[in-house]
């Protein structure tokens, strides 16, 4: 800009008698200071009206169906208190069975989650250079831009009959292993890989080197030192990790649609079930998250809680 | 059981400071370590006897820690040789060594009680379940914290860490035990009293004890022998005396304590050679101007200009410059026989011709 350009003095608002300047809005800037009360519900007045009305709004609306039933003729839901749908899905052996197997499903899925985000936190935080930990980074993270369907579609594909896992594997005289419990797993594990992933890998970062060299220093070969130190410093990680694997294992059905073949899950229970008796999908509903609850109290009981 | 301190002097026996074979505890033959274009250590011959304090010293970066991390196997060199007592370990892996380590910042499991660190190295070793409680007692002993085997790492003072990473090193009874600068993280006094502490363990026990540290002070207090190291090259071995009083190289008469360096004309006036001269400044009196010297002959003598005056308590020092421009440092105990010279005085310097240290 030319030396000789004189630029008029911009001001916005009025001077005051102290000679500072106040732009328009600190009115009410000055109002809210004032007032603490005015600005607390001016603050929280959005995120709590969403988190009530929408969130848990409509799980208590669940847990009141739950105790309604259905007409059988119509399918028209009665709004009449009864406990016929949880005795129903207490007592019947189907779903019994599928709640156990869901819940074990959502464990297998979190312990495969587990022994594989173990060795690559170690090789991320601890031994790759900083280029292959930013490409690890993006892989790891990679899952979570893709849209879902794409994802679990991207499975039914591999897994599907003839298709790549068969035909990779057909040099070994192996089939792969069709749609089922062990595709659902892995497509699961796959999709909440992340979860586990990141807090591990972070938490492995956050173990100082010396620890390590300690470690073998007093005589530890590496898979003792990796027992003895890096496990128990991971425990929280694992814990934090596992509440997403697990309780996003137990609420899916689409992968279980996709790839689980004849898999029943508590997810594919109720959406079969929402159009035809809501009141037991409702009650069924309650299920994983009563287990999800009772493994948040477990977690919280270990006080990895306290780290997250 | 009677006083722990015997009994760990029993356990380790007469201290092998001669070893019969003459092995020493450690010898390295041309040892090179490069982090790529970076020589951390250019081609080291070092020997270090058994039962011995030595001191690793230098400045920061000048490849003191990695020897010692060569020693304790958590680097490889990328060429030459190390032994332990006579044993090739230069690939060996540290669980493979008979040689631990005490951390700059303790490394203390946190996940685990002061007695399940120093039990650590025992379990690894199989050590039966009743030895090692008793084996974990008499190192807390040792250390005079008896009473924190429960407590977890967080809940010490930084002193405290820093004696339950010596129990836990220690109660392995290795051949040598590394130390990377134990006592940095220490405020002043707990250090002093931690370097007491050191010395009479590394007495009692009699393990060869390696300690890195870039405090001068700190390695001419506790040591047998000292390297100093500069730029990835020992400059000189040898005793603290050796060290201060004669020392080899510029770079080592001028870090080991405060030292006036003379050469050229004034060093020709002085010694009759050009050559580099050490004065050390506890060696020079001040005079007075007519103040006649008895033995003139073997006296040193330089009339200079007192500059500044710092009084530091026990001693006070003067900057001194002589007619030739060169600044000498004096310092001068506050005793009976100070002289009193104010600034700005014309002075006569003067001291011991044995006390010129040509370098």
């Amino acid at each position: 800009m030319a030396a000789s350009t004189i630029e008029p003095e911009i001001v916005s608002g009025t001077p005051t008698p102290d000679g500072h300047h106040h732009r328009r809005g600190d009115g009410i800037s000055r109002l809210l200071h004032a007032r603490p009360k005015l600005r607390l519900t001016a603050l929280l007045t959005l995120p709590l009206a969403w988190l009530g009305v929408l969130y848990i709004g409509s799980l208590v609306l669940l847990f009141v169906t739950a105790f309604w039933t259905t007409d059988t003729f119509t399918s028209k839901v009665i709004p009449a208190f009864t406990l016929e749908n949880f005795v129903e899905i207490l007592t019947v052996p189907a779903y019994q069975l599928t709640a156990l197997r869901t819940i074990g499903i959502a464990f297998a899925v979190t312990a495969l989650c587990a022994v594989v985000a173990l060795p690559l936190g170690l090789y991320m935080a601890k031994v790759a250079s900083p280029t292959v930990r930013a490409v690890l980074a993006i892989g790891i993270t990679l899952p979570l831009w893709a849209g879902y369907l794409v994802k679990v579609f991207s499975w039914r594909i591999t897994f599907m009959n003839g298709g790549p896992l068969d035909w990779l594997l057909a040099p070994l005289g192996m089939t792969g292993p069709g749609y089922g419990t062990p595709a659902l797993i892995v497509t699961l594990a796959y999709l909440w890989f992340p979860y586990m992933a990141v807090p591990v890998y972070s938490a492995f970062r956050q173990i100082p080197d010396n620890l390590f060299d300690a470690s073998s220093d007093l005589g530890a070969k590496a898979w003792a030192t990796v027992r003895t130190v890096a496990i128990p410093l991971l425990k929280p990680a694992f814990i934090a990790g596992s509440i997403f694997t697990f309780s996003l294992s137990l609420g899916d059905y689409i992968a279980a649609q996709f790839v689980g073949g004849k898999t029943q899950v508590i997810g594919t229970v109720i959406a079969s079930n929402i159009n035809l008796n809501p009141p037991l999908a409702a009650a069924f509903g309650t299920v994983p998250i009563v287990v999800v609850v009772l493994y948040l109290f477990l977690a919280r009981k270990s006080g990895a809680l306290k780290q997250l | 059981m009677q006083a722990t301190a015997s009994a760990a002097a029993s356990a380790a026996s007469a201290p092998e400071t001669s070893d019969p074979s003459g092995r020493p505890a450690i010898a390295m033959r041309n040892v090179v370590k490069t982090f790529g274009e970076f020589a951390a250590v250019k081609g080291l011959d070092l020997d270090i006897r058994r039962g011995e304090f030595f001191s690793l010293l230098g400045p920061s970066g000048s490849g003191k820690t990695t020897v010692l991390r060569m020693v304790a196997g958590f680097e490889l060199p990328t060429s030459g040789r190390i032994e332990l007592a006579g044993r090739d370990v230069t690939r060996r892996a540290p669980f493979e060594r008979n040689v631990n380590t005490v951390f700059q910042d303790y490394a203390l499991f946190p996940h685990l009680s002061v007695a399940q660190n120093v039990e650590y190295g025992l379990k690894l070793r199989k050590t039966p379940r009743a030895e090692r409680r008793r084996l974990v007692n008499e190192a807390l002993e040792m250390i005079r914290l008896p009473h924190v085997a429960d407590r977890l790492p967080s809940q010490l003072s930084g002193g405290q860490r820093q004696r339950v990473a010596l129990a836990r090193a220690l109660v392995l009874r290795p051949q040598v035990l590394l130390l990377d600068e134990p006592l940095g993280a220490l405020d002043k006094q707990l250090r002093e009293q931690m370097q007491v502490e050191l010395k009479q363990i590394q007495r009692t026990v009699g393990i060869t004890f390696v300690f890195v540290t870039h405090d001068q002070e700190e390695a001419l207090t506790l040591s047998d022998r000292v390297a100093v190291f500069n730029e990835g090259v020992v400059e000189q071995v040898g005793t603290p005396e050796d060290l201060y009083e004669r020392p080899g190289t510029r770079f080592v008469a001028s870090f080991l304590g405060s030292t006036n360096l003379v050469e050229g004309d004034l060093a020709r006036q002085l010694t009759g050679s050009t050559g580099l001269l050490s004065i050390r400044p506890e060696r020079i009196q001040v005079r007075n101007l007519n103040d006649s010297s008895p033995d003139a002959d073997h006296v040193s003598s330089l009339e200079a200009v007192i500059e500044e005056i710092v009084y530091t308590g026990p001693a006070t020092r003067y900057v001194a410059r002589t007619d030739g421009g060169q600044t000498l440092i004096v310092q001068e105990q506050n005793d009976s026989r100070a002289s009193g010279a104010g600034r700005g005085d014309r002075v006569r310097l003067q001291w011991p011709s044995r006390f010129n240290y040509t370098v």
